[in-house]
């Protein structure tokens, strides 16, 4: 059966106030498309998890949408600060919740598989097992060593982006990995996003690299280009030229409402967004071809 | 005999990328420890691997890449796997044998704070964040630290541990059970410390032209000197060569 639908009807239907969102890629795949449409529809209070909040949630806590960020990593990768983030922290305006990235995503795991926590072994720094009640210490009832656990993490919604996806959202991923496959498992509600749409014939191609099946995804919505500034393997590249620009914008509340006036709420969708960026971020973010050595699954 | 002109940072990579030896399996961060692999497996340890946390195993970047998950790191890397199995099957399990870490804060016996100036609740400077660097610093075989020598960044005691050295020494670190040995080197811009037997923090090597003094001036806790104090080598033009006109030729870090 078809889920497709557009992508500002999934956010529609799925998203409501006060949700938890996961928006999944660790620096591939992040969903700015989607972000940007939470923005425009305009929703308040929702609890932003992700293991680097990354320009996506900056730019969802600038737009006043944001009442609580969980988080692992808050920096802009490889540029510095989250500009608009560490501002909501350091003046109390922000509640947020913090781990490791590791712990972040034992987090996911656990609650995409079903687990009431998630076993790691001691790390020895004290002060954000303090810091955070979520970390408990329990005895490993074989051994009698202590192990940290944490608790599963099940986001309502999950927003996660792919490289081609059939219509029931099985999805085929390759680079980066990250924790998509978790996330989406750990979620009430998945939204796929995909740069193509293909038919079901190409993904049962090349059933190992189906990292998400189409029986936990709820909405399939072809986005082109969704991932811009992140990127997509083998699609476009990282727009680590706006990532640095971005530091500049957050400076000041004045230009991060001028970006988003122009960027977000003066767009319709990602279409439009793309044609604004022109041929020539087009052309720069082209990679060259590198093709993988056909398998042979065999056919028996 | 030619003097060579080098910046501080290069003089950090350079010492870094000495310490690295062939066959390890390094788990690499952007930036100066990133700088400092390539240049190790160009050199000395051309069998060196290196494991990033966004799930990347054996990559060889063919372009400097800017953040921790740049695609260059995929494209000819020998596997790629999900965050939760590099932090399990590589890094818990023991597979890695170094790790590189840095942070705004390095104390008397080598733990790091990345997290918060000031007050957790109540932050006067909001940091990133652990990341990978929480269990990086636990489990890795040995750790290097990468950071310019200042007073600000070397207090006694940090404000807040977001990763392990050797918590207040005396053997702290052995009890907690945790498998790596800890941080072997602090790679700075004046030298490097290296741990003494009770893990405090010790000035071990000089870089040419730096003096003990100018190192405990920008330390904040007062600084033991190794018996065995040397004067590292300088960069050799070739290190520089391939720093510049290969790693980063667009002079992004360097």
């Amino acid at each position: 059966m078809s889920k497709l639908v557009s992508l500002s009807e999934a956010i529609h239907s799925s998203v409501h106030d006060g949700d938890l969102i996961y928006a999944s890629g660790f620096t591939h795949l992040i969903p700015f498309a989607a972000g940007h449409e939470i923005i425009r529809q305009g929703f308040k209070d929702l609890t932003l998890a992700r293991a680097t909040p990354d320009l996506i949630y900056d730019q969802l806590v600038a737009a006043g949408c944001a009442g609580k960020v969980v988080f692992s990593y808050m920096g802009n990768p490889g540029v510095g600060s989250l500009r608009c983030m560490r501002a909501a922290i350091e003046s109390g305006s922000l509640v947020w919740e913090e781990y490791s990235h590791f712990s972040m995503i034992s987090r996911l795991q656990a609650g995409a598989s079903g687990l009431p926590f998630m076993p790691m072994k001691q790390t020895g720094a004290g002060d954000l097992e303090a810091a955070n009640p979520n970390y408990k210490r329990v005895k490993d009832p074989y051994t009698g060593e202590e192990v940290l656990v944490v608790p599963p993490l099940s986001p309502d919604i999950a927003i996660v982006h792919v490289q081609r996806a059939d219509a029931e959202g099985n999805a085929h991923v390759w680079g980066i990995l990250g924790e998509q496959r978790e996330a989406a498992f750990a979620a009430k509600r998945v939204i796929l996003t995909a740069e193509e749409i293909v038919d079901e014939a190409i993904i049962r191609s090349d059933p190992n690299r189906t990292l998400i099946p189409g029986l936990i995804v709820d909405a399939v919505c072809h986005v082109p280009h969704c991932a811009h500034p992140s990127y997509t393997q083998g699609y476009y590249d990282r727009d680590n030229d706006f990532y640095l620009a971005w530091d500049k914008i957050s400076r000041d509340g004045k230009s991060v409402k001028a970006y988003l006036d122009e960027w977000v709420f003066g767009l319709k969708n990602r279409t439009e967004y793309w044609q604004k960026l022109g041929p020539e971020v087009h052309e720069k973010l082209k990679p060259e071809p590198l093709l993988s050595h056909p398998v042979d699954y065999g056919k028996y | 005999m030619t003097v060579l002109n080098y910046n501080a940072t290069e003089l950090m990579i350079v010492n870094a990328a000495r310490l690295l030896r062939d066959g390890d399996q390094v788990f690499v961060g952007v930036g100066i420890p990133n700088l400092a692999c390539n240049l190790a497996r160009r050199t000395h340890a051309p069998n060196m691997q290196m494991i990033y946390e966004a799930g990347v195993i054996g990559a060889q970047p063919a372009r400097l890449p800017l953040s921790i998950g740049d695609p260059t790191l995929v494209s000819g890397a020998t596997s790629v796997c999900s965050m939760y199995d590099v932090f399990t099957l590589y890094l818990q399990r023991g597979n890695v044998d170094v790790g590189f870490l840095g942070g705004a804060q390095i104390d008397q016996f080598g733990n790091i704070n990345a997290t918060v100036i000031g007050d957790y609740e109540n932050p006067k400077v909001r940091l990133p964040g652990s990341g990978g660097s929480m269990e990086i610093a636990a489990w890795a075989n040995r750790c290097y630290i990468i950071t310019p020598h200042q007073q600000r960044r070397f207090p006694a005691r940090v404000d807040f541990r977001t990763s392990m050295g050797f918590l207040n020494g005396g053997g702290e670190r052995a009890k907690t059970g945790v498998r790596g040995g800890g941080p072997e080197a602090v790679v700075t811009d004046l030298g490097i410390l290296k741990p003494d037997g009770n893990g405090e923090m010790t000035l071990a090597a000089l870089h040419p032209g730096c003096s003990i003094e100018q190192v405990q001036e920008n330390t904040g806790w007062p600084l033991k000197v190794s018996a065995d104090l040397i004067t590292t080598e300088p960069p050799k033009p070739d290190e520089l060569r391939i720093l510049r006109e290969e790693l980063d030729p667009q002079g992004i870090y360097i």
